[in-house]
């Protein structure tokens, strides 16, 4: 283990160089491209165990590892933005195979018009594609959750996506710890799948299905991806056991678990929301931070176990939910606590669009104002 | 051009078979019947990647495959990138000992459609990138899988589903766009000329680097002619000059017979009206009173794609 003072692209690329990656194929953009880069310098310089492809364009990306994924490598990618949406259609194909891809998405806003900061309409508005989304909200979640991602997502045959902020965290430096690459090992050996496409296993990939077969595959998808809940539990807490790292399993309560209030959001603002639970503290109001480390699957288990009855829970949602009154987090919050036999009073609001900034006293008194709504 | 793969009589090339009975293809199909000879220079050590065709079309409904060897049926624009994968990863296994034996032959079997239009952009890029594996694109002159609309392989004049007045626009040449990326190796082929299709899957086979091949593979039901003469009206094809045969290395062109000693007036063309008659898609050209210009001017492109090539060959 090492103490590094870098960006979090430098955590992700280090992680991934660290995870026994066996292909990589990536294209540039903005604020993604310096892990690309980075990885292209590991591969350059000898340092990659895997191979690097750079191809010319995200649909391309993506068409490239689940197919090496299929031949049964582990594989890595990393995008943003307009990337992430160009990769739509290889998305689905990619959980509809069961292939374990792990993919960065450095969360930035999508056009029109243009914009290059931060927010989650990339990443959420491919909820329903079949990936498991981790979001990250420091250098060293980045960092832990390359490993995490591959665990899970082999175990259960579905791939995932780690989501964290452009730029916020991207770019900003920090100082992070790695981990020595045998406890890398220990916890994540290097990929190795019962079936590939190869004559040695023989059969086909993506064949076409009649309707019962197709839904029998699609429901099986739906069902495991909600079992994959209990899967990451597991391997965080096997994580923290071996590195003593948490960040939260399916969620992560930051403050007593006995709060009147919880701030949740996901990403970057995250850590910001751990100030604006002190200074409702200060204010008289017990309060604590509600980190959703896991968007897909929704943390709705987790939550109604976490929520105490006649609990507050301010949403903070970093996307709009277009023709919904409020963003897909607080959304999926009502619903997880509807029928739930928990009262609880649900507020949220839908800020830092485009990466407009959030300051723990602008969030503060955005707290201040869902919560008087709310009396 | 390495003359070390020699043509092979039909009888004897391998018996294996890559394309098993109750295969969906319509009677007459050129996708099944090329695949076959795929599948004897090939051999079953071999990953067949394919997009939306009517060779996806007709492979059978799951669990069950008309096709022999491992198959990856990925997204339509998704086979260069994809075949990319497979072989890279096959590359990095073999390195890292994960896979031992001889590398599998990595070939993709894709429409005009996945090839000349939705699936070009990636296709074009795993040529620039010289990635290991074969290409090949059935061309059948029409997107026949969704029901015989026009694509940038259909020529002037033919009539599709999209083009009820016969096409207005040239098609493309692919081919020569893969020449002149100066790909390891580039053919053009006809079901009706097996021995010569045979002898450049081999030659493909021994070449690492990025291989495209392309089989002109008339369609019974999209051209409008009986399903006994597939290879008829590929033969005319390239007797008439509307389909020429030649092979590439590195941009350096060889014409192949008889495109060569036809283009060199060493041998007499086939009337184009025979090609153009034996199917239905030119039909409204040949009722057409301007029947003899439209014609001329078919013939004159020919005549001009053939001086092109025998200068091209020059260089």
């Amino acid at each position: 283990m090492s103490k590094r003072m870098d960006t979090g692209n430098a955590a992700c690329a280090l992680a991934v160089k660290a995870a026994n990656v066996d292909f990589i194929a990536a294209y540039p953009i903005t604020p993604q491209t310096t892990i690309s880069e980075k990885l292209a310098d590991y591969a350059a310089a000898g340092e990659l165990s895997g191979v690097y492809l750079p191809v010319e364009s995200e649909h391309s990306v993506m068409s490239a590892v689940a197919a090496a994924s299929a031949a049964g490598s582990r594989t890595f990618t990393a995008t943003s933005s307009q990337g992430l949406l160009y990769m739509h259609e290889i998305l689905h194909f990619a959980a509809g195979g069961r292939l374990p891809v792990v993919m960065v998405n450095v969360n930035r806003a999508v056009c029109a018009p243009w914009c290059l900061y931060a927010d989650h309409q990339d990443s959420v508005s491919q909820r329903d594609t079949g990936w498991l989304q981790f979001h990250c909200a420091s250098h060293q979640e980045i960092y832990d959750t390359v490993f995490l991602a591959y665990k899970v997502a082999e175990k259960v045959r579905i791939p995932a996506m780690i989501n964290y902020d452009g730029f916020l965290l991207s770019h900003s430096m920090l100082p992070f710890d790695t981990l020595d690459q045998e406890t890398i090992n220990r916890f994540l050996p290097p990929y190795r799948p019962d079936w590939k496409l190869h004559p040695q296993w023989g059969g086909t990939f993506g064949n076409v299905a009649a309707a019962a077969e197709y839904s029998a595959y699609r429901n099986t998808l739906a069902e495991d991806t909600l079992k994959a809940a209990d899967v990451i539990e597991e391997e965080a807490r096997a994580y923290k056991d071996l590195t003593g790292r948490w960040h939260g399993g399916m969620i992560d309560v930051q403050g007593p678990q006995d709060s009147d209030v919880f701030l949740m959001s996901m990403g970057s603002m995250s850590a910001e929301m751990s100030l604006v639970a002190e200074a409702l503290q200060a204010q008289g109001i017990k309060a604590a931070n509600l980190k959703v480390r896991v968007y897909r699957p929704f943390p709705g288990a987790a939550l109604r176990q976490a929520l105490p009855q006649n609990a507050k829970l301010l949403v903070f949602d970093r996307n709009l939910a277009y023709g919904h009154e409020g963003g897909a987090l607080l959304m999926e919050a009502r619903s997880v606590f509807y029928d739930s036999g928990k009262a609880v009073k649900i507020a949220g609001a839908s800020v830092g669009i485009g990466g407009v900034d959030l300051p723990a006293a602008m969030l503060t008194e955005k707290a201040l104002a869902l919560l008087e709504g709310l009396k | 051009m390495n003359e070390a793969i020699k043509s092979v009589k039909l009888a004897d090339m391998p018996d294996y078979e890559l394309v098993k009975s109750g295969t969906g293809g319509c009677a007459g199909c050129p996708s099944p019947m090329g695949l076959r000879i795929v599948g004897k220079a090939l051999g079953p050590n071999s990953i067949m990647v394919m997009t939306p065709s009517c060779a996806v079309a007709s492979i059978g409904v799951m669990p069950k495959s008309c096709y022999d060897v491992p198959v990856l049926n990925v997204c339509f624009a998704s086979a260069g990138a994809s075949a990319a994968g497979v072989s890279m990863s096959l590359d990095a296994q073999l390195k890292s000992g994960e896979l031992t034996g001889e590398k599998p032959t990595v070939f993709t079997w894709v429409g005009d459609g996945g090839t000349y239009d939705i699936g070009f952009q990636g296709i074009s890029a795993a040529a620039e990138r010289n990635d290991d594996f074969i290409h090949f694109c059935y061309n059948n002159e029409a997107y026949s899988n969704t029901g015989v609309q026009r694509s940038g392989a259909t020529p002037k004049y033919a009539t599709t589903t999209t083009t009820p007045a016969g096409k207005s626009a040239q098609k493309k040449n692919v081919p020569l766009l893969m020449l002149e990326q100066r790909v390891a190796y580039v053919a053009t082929a006809s079901l009706a000329y097996p021995q010569d299709f045979y002898r450049k899957v081999m030659k493909a086979k021994s070449i690492k680097g990025f291989k495209y091949i392309e089989l002109h593979a008339p369609c019974g039901p999209g051209w409008k002619f009986a399903s006994s003469d597939t290879v008829t009206l590929g033969r005319l094809a390239v007797k008439s000059g509307a389909w020429l045969l030649w092979e590439g290395e590195h941009g350096k062109l060889t014409l192949n017979t008889p495109t060569k000693p036809l283009a060199e007036g060493k041998m007499p063309l086939t009337e184009l009206e025979d090609y153009l008659k034996a199917q239905g898609r030119f039909s409204h050209v040949m009722k057409s009173p301007q029947k003899d210009a439209v014609i001329d001017e078919m013939k004159a492109e020919i005549r001009r794609e053939m001086d092109f090539m025998l200068g091209r060959e020059k260089l």
